[in-house]
């Protein structure tokens, strides 16, 4: 196998930022940056992505849409925390409904850190979460769960 | 046509097509990256994509979806089998529009409301295109007396020289039928610019690696059908088709990246509008002549 590293496809949640991360994440899929050299697509579809981009942090209201979004992908999958705000709670820490970092509702693989985070590390991040992504594919070949009976 | 090329015709295609599509995937993938002044991914890029899809975890929704999929793939490769093994092309331009219909179906099956306008909006496509896709049919019976595409090889001069408006007519329906913007209403390539993911939206993993696979397949038999215009008794017959239908495909691709999706009244109008102008006038004028 080894495709899992080549094809990353990321879906992008935004919890509660100031935006700047989320312009960011937008930035990083743009032609400037292209991400699809490292076979970056954006999917609008949980069921179709490998790789949970999160940005901002996680709060009372949000909290079960970033679970409901992790647990409708498909393993192998990867979450990348992008940003202060998804990585800690950052400046929104002490808000009263502010529970913290994305880690606080699902579990992260990789975090970004930045305020706001810079393209160069988002990809950066999506890169460490592929070899997340094949780790996790050689653990679900090894308990005989993977899709492909070659794989 | 004989049982026997037939069958051999569908094996050849099954085997060939999915290889020659994806390279077109992966080269349509780069050329596009490049126009948008991008490095892009590698050439293999969908290739690499299929393998991962099939190493997913299952999580089908229902065991129809996976069924009908499988079924719109295997008629896929049934019309490729008996357009290149030089067959009736009207039977062609069915088996792909029934594998169509099960695709549609296996959307449906899923109850997914994104799933579902997904599946209204490839009805509109289908009933956007189909009408040019019969003339043509008839335009091709028309110039060379048969629907069998092996009697393009004995025509004097190609096809095209008779039928350049039905050739026309086809490559408008042909950015519909390889979901192209502006008419990719059903199923983008593209996100932020779809509701969810359109008639994909409930399948996943090896389901929709088989819904790429059979994207491949189709790319390769529509460009196959441009190249029967390009068919005659010469010697360079073949190369002049492949080209033909290669430019076809980059003509597509240029448009793909030069066009905003319309809405569906412009796509059906349009595709009725072109059907009936640039066909209907081609199969009279080819009537009376």
């Amino acid at each position: 196998m080894g495709c899992e590293k080549k094809s990353p496809w990321v879906i992008h949640y935004d919890g509660s930022s100031c935006n700047g991360c989320d312009i960011e994440v937008l930035a990083t899929l743009c032609p400037g940056f292209d991400a699809e050299r490292f076979g970056v697509i954006n999917t609008g579809n949980p069921k179709h992505a490998d790789i949970l981009l999160v940005t901002g942090s996680v709060n009372e209201q949000n909290e079960a849409v970033v679970r409901q979004i992790y647990e409708q992908m498909l393993e192998p999958k990867a979450v990348v925390a992008c940003g202060a705000c998804a990585c800690t709670g950052g400046v929104f820490a002490d808000c009263y409904n502010v529970k913290g970092g994305v880690d606080k509702a699902i579990p992260v693989d990789v975090y970004a850190p930045g305020c706001a985070v810079r393209p160069e590390t988002l990809i950066d991040a999506v890169v460490a979460g592929t070899e997340v992504l094949e780790r996790k594919a050689r653990g679900l070949a090894a308990c005989g769960k993977e899709g492909a009976p070659w794989a | 046509m004989s049982a026997m090329a037939f069958l051999a015709g569908c094996v050849g295609f099954a085997v060939c097509a999915p290889v020659l599509g994806c390279l077109l995937a992966g080269v349509d993938r780069k050329v596009s990256a490049r126009m948008q002044g991008r490095v892009g991914p590698p050439i293999l890029q969908p290739y690499y994509d299929v393998r991962k899809l099939f190493g997913k975890e299952r999580a089908a929704l229902n065991s129809s979806e996976g069924v009908l999929v499988g079924a719109a793939l295997l008629f896929a490769v049934v019309s490729g089998g008996v357009f290149f093994s030089g067959g009736d092309v009207l039977l062609s331009i069915f088996a792909i529009a029934l594998s169509g219909l099960l695709f549609v179906m296996a959307a449906y099956s899923s109850r997914s409301p994104y799933a579902e306008v997904g599946a209204a909006r490839e009805c509109l496509q289908v009933l956007a295109y189909e009408p040019m896709l019969i003339l043509m049919a008839v335009t091709f019976y028309l110039v060379t007396g048969s629907f069998d595409v092996s009697d393009a090889f004995v025509l004097d001069v190609p096809a095209v020289a008779f039928a350049w408006p039905a050739l026309l007519g086809l490559l408008f329906v042909l950015t519909i039928k390889l979901r192209k913007s502006p008419f990719d209403l059903s199923m983008s390539h593209h996100a932020h610019q779809e509701i969810v993911r359109g008639v994909t939206t409930e399948m996943s993993g090896r389901t929709l690696a088989l819904v790429e696979i059979m994207h491949w397949c189709e790319s390769v038999l529509f460009l196959g059908w441009v190249g029967l215009f390009f068919l005659w008794s010469g010697p360079a017959s073949v190369a002049v088709a492949v080209v033909a239908a290669l430019a076809a495909y980059a003509l597509e691709i240029a448009i793909d990246n030069n066009a905003a999706r319309v809405k569906w009244q412009a796509m059906v109008a349009g595709a009725w509008v072109v059907a009936l102008v640039l066909g209907g006038a081609n199969v009279a004028a080819l009537a009376l002549s």
